[in-house]
């Protein structure tokens, strides 16, 4: 039992000592610096299952020892909560240190003053009372106090720059409330993508399914989210002669908290840079694109409209690529619909430029818009059951010869094409959409405020310094009085020499 | 929004001669570091009444320096005047770009490092006033001058206005501040270096002024950066919870700034605890400064991470 107390107490000493602290602190910074260099999941989950392909049994390896989810890893907690122990061991001795040492008096003044760092002396004809009184009133703002030695000797013994250790203590104590509003955020937040067609598109945070992606915080199950409506009626965008883009809106409307059961939308400009805060969640501007909008007349007379977002290939030029899918109109007979589905797909040029036969984008802005689309008929294989991406039709269906591409053509805005059954494909033109986030983290005032503390709190710990300073006043032998000043800097020596020497001068001579 | 032509043509050309004036003073700096002798202090013989310390290498009641100059002397002052002007050149051509495209002349990456090289060079003349450290300014202006090239041919950007994710003024203060706070931190980061080759002993090095100098001209301009490095990042933060939907995303550049900030933190509490203080302190505070390089160039270059401002095609 002895044994085990011993032990538990030399783990303990050892973890709040320094060097273990600096020592957690080199991992820290060296678990951290796999994520900046290796793909991560929680910011690009496909370019991680790229790299686990491409690297093998390494990747597999890597991936076993978490290095794809370095902020989520075990290692990598362990090193930081070990490193807040050890913080937490190392503060409490400190705060309980700092709390007596504010109802302390000065130290008494050192035997031979000669021996300190800062050092100066001098003889005067005043006595030492009046040299006592000076010096108390040039050390006015320190904390001091007045000693009367055996030998008949006055000391005044003064120290200053407690405020040091005060910002020291916030500073360490805001980092460890930083570290938990952190974390509670992430147990309660979450955060949703969706894209939303422009010219009327909604969307309603009412639950999980109407987002396209969702990634909940540990706490979260989907089931109460903060209500709130949004809809998006237009997009702007400007760009610069080289497609650069100079600006981006999103005129929406939205409805939260009373106005959700008045029926009342508030417009609100979205814009990068410029969240719309409401419910106490946040809507972002993230993306956009366009969405080409396809008219097929069936043959027995029919119109569909299909107006399915397509996603960007080229994040300057807006080339996108998709699928457009269509089911026949009026037929109930699930095989005859298989055999005549219709998807669109191909590529989407906002601005066209045709090299020959070749569709490219050259510019953002839909100012010519054009399509160079294949025409696919048959069993889209929708409901396979296998799951199936809106921006790309289902290649095993093609495979298995039961999706057959039918017409292939490069359409600009107005322009149709006919199928060997007669039916029409219009190409209308395009509209945006965009891609919005929510965002919920009911924490993040707190990691603010605590972000906030550590600033002033290390401003002040690196700026003030903690020094002592001592004068003693003896009678000499020959009726003069020997004054000596002392002087420690406790922390950083730097920059104390000055003040020491200007102090020296003040008490050793008398006024003019 | 148009971009004055004729100004920030001026404002190169400002650029241009700035890197090269910083280069015949970094020349005039390593000549008088290498012809010039230890400079020798003079013990006064009137007894001052107060002992002062020449801890701080400011004026000392007690001692003076011998008055007369040697040639590597002159050659020092020479390079100062020279710093000085560079330092003009460099701030009006960093007014220049900024007033050419009426936006805070710090929104790629030829801007962010010339923002950058300005506050180490401001940095080193303010230290030179409080420290003898005069003679090393090629050590700092030499780096100073690599980075100037690199950024203004490799990474050059024609004056343009931001992309719209840069159009805040978070720009102004995130920026500006990280950059301010990096340029600082490549002072300390060369006299660690300097430091560390001091007290490795070897003759030739004899000539670098004493080590815990150069330990405190690293201190104290670390504790004067560290700070604003922190509030650079917060404010980072505060820009990418109203930009990117969230405060803190682990993106690449986040990622090693936060490193390079545990790195720093670490040189504190090195250089206050036993056994840490001196060579190892040294060797935390370079290493923070490679890091500070490695996040400029390795990770806007090569990684992808949403800080690709770059401009670089």
């Amino acid at each position: 039992m002895k044994a085990f107390l011993a032990f538990l107490r030399n783990t303990w000493r050892g973890l709040t000592a320094m060097r273990t602290a600096l020592t957690l602190l080199f991992l820290l910074a060296l678990g951290a610096m796999p994520g900046a260099l290796l793909p991560q999941r929680s910011l690009n989950a496909q370019k991680v299952t790229e790299y686990i392909a491409e690297k093998g049994w390494w990747g597999r390896f890597l991936d076993r020892l978490q290095f794809f989810d370095v902020y989520a890893s075990y290692w990598f907690s362990a090193v930081y909560v070990l490193l807040f122990v050890s913080l937490v061991g190392c503060l409490l001795p400190r705060t309980w240190e700092y709390f007596k040492q504010m109802r302390a008096k000065p130290v008494l003044t050192p035997r031979n003053l000669a021996r300190l760092p800062h050092h100066a002396e001098g003889g005067t004809a005043e006595s030492p009372e009046a040299v006592v009184a000076r010096a108390k009133q040039r050390l006015k703002g320190w904390r001091l106090v007045e000693r009367e030695e055996a030998d008949g000797a006055r000391s005044v013994s003064a120290e200053r720059g407690y405020l040091r250790e005060t910002g020291n203590l916030v500073f360490h104590f805001s980092l460890l409330g930083l570290l938990v509003a952190f974390a509670l955020g992430k147990m309660v937040g979450y955060e949703g993508q969706v894209i939303v067609q422009s010219q009327g598109g909604q969307f309603c945070n009412s639950g999980v399914y109407n987002f396209d992606s969702f990634r909940p915080g540990l706490r979260v199950d989907g089931t109460q989210l903060s209500p709130f409506c949004v809809r998006v009626n237009d997009f702007h965008a400007t760009y610069l002669h080289n497609g650069q883009a100079q600006s981006f809106r999103a005129d929406i409307d939205y409805q939260s908290g009373p106005d959700l059961d008045s029926g009342t939308w508030r417009p609100y400009p979205l814009e990068v840079n410029s969240p719309l805060r409401t419910a106490g969640d946040r809507v972002y501007l993230l993306g956009h694109g366009y969405t080409p909008l396809f008219t097929v007349t069936f043959p027995n007379g029919e119109q569909r409209t299909g107006a399915t977002q397509w996603r960007p290939v080229n994040e300057v030029t807006l080339a996108s690529e998709g699928a457009t899918k269509f089911d026949p109109p009026g037929v109930t007979d699930t095989e005859q619909r298989r055999k005549n589905q219709l998807a669109i797909t191909g590529l989407l040029a906002p601005t066209a430029g045709f090299r020959g036969e070749l569709l490219d984008s050259v510019f953002p802005e839909a100012r010519d818009p054009a399509v160079a689309i294949d025409v696919y008929r048959g069993d889209l294989g929708t409901d396979s059951g296998r799951g199936q991406s809106i921006f790309s039709i289902d290649e095993k269906q093609v495979q298995d010869g039961k999706l057959a591409k039918v017409a292939r053509k490069n359409l600009r805005q107005g322009e149709e094409l006919t199928l060997d059954d007669g039916t029409r494909i219009r190409f209308e033109g395009v509209k945006d959409w965009v891609s919005l986030q929510v965002s919920h983290d009911p924490t993040q005032v707190w990691v603010l405020l605590f972000s906030v503390l550590v600033i002033l709190g290390l401003g002040v710990s690196l700026s003030v310094k903690r020094r002592r300073v001592w004068v003693r006043a003896a009678p000499g032998p020959d009726g003069r009085t020997v004054v000596e000043v002392g002087g420690l800097a406790r922390t950083d020596q730097a920059g104390y020499g000055e003040e020491f020497g200007s102090l020296a001068r003040d008490v050793l001579e008398k006024e003019k | 929004m148009p971009v004055n032509e004729t100004l920030s043509t001026y404002s190169d050309w400002t650029y241009g001669a700035a890197v090269a004036v910083y280069f015949f003073a970094a020349v005039f700096y390593l000549c008088e570091a290498a012809f010039g002798r230890v400079k020798t202090r003079e013990l006064v013989g009137a007894g001052a009444p107060v002992a002062g310390t020449a801890e701080d290498g400011t004026w000392t009641p007690g001692l003076v320096v011998r008055q007369e100059r040697s040639r590597a002397e002159k050659l020092g002052r020479m390079g100062v005047a020279l710093t000085v002007l560079g330092a003009l050149l460099q701030l009006s051509s960093l007014v220049l770009r900024g007033v050419a495209t009426e936006r805070a002349p710090w929104g790629n990456m030829y801007e962010y490092g010339s923002l950058l090289t300005f506050a180490a060079v401001a940095t080193w003349l303010v230290l030179m006033r409080k420290f003898p450290v005069r003679k090393l300014g090629g050590f700092v202006l030499v780096p100073v001058v690599i980075l100037m090239f690199l950024g203004g041919t490799v990474l050059y950007a024609e004056a343009a206005p931001v992309q719209p994710a840069l159009q805040s003024y978070w720009l102004v203060v995130h920026v500006s501040v990280i950059s301010v706070s990096s340029g600082i931190l490549l002072v300390p980061g060369v006299a660690s270096v300097l430091y560390l080759l001091k007290s490795s002993g070897r003759a030739r090095f004899t000539k670098l002024p004493d080590a815990d100098v150069l330990d405190r001209v690293a201190y104290r301009s670390t504790v004067f950066a560290f700070p604003l490095f922190t509030i650079g990042i917060i404010c980072g933060a505060i820009w990418a919870e109203a930009a990117w939907g969230r405060f803190w995303g682990w993106d690449p550049k986040e990622t090693v700034a936060f490193v390079c900030w545990v790195v720093y933190a670490a040189y504190l509490h090195a250089r206050a605890t036993a056994g840490w203080r001196g060579r190892p302190a040294a060797w935390i505070n370079a290493l923070g400064f490679a890091l500070n390089v490695f996040n400029l160039f390795f990770i806007n270059l090569v990684t992808t991470g949403l800080h690709s401002y770059a401009g670089v095609g």
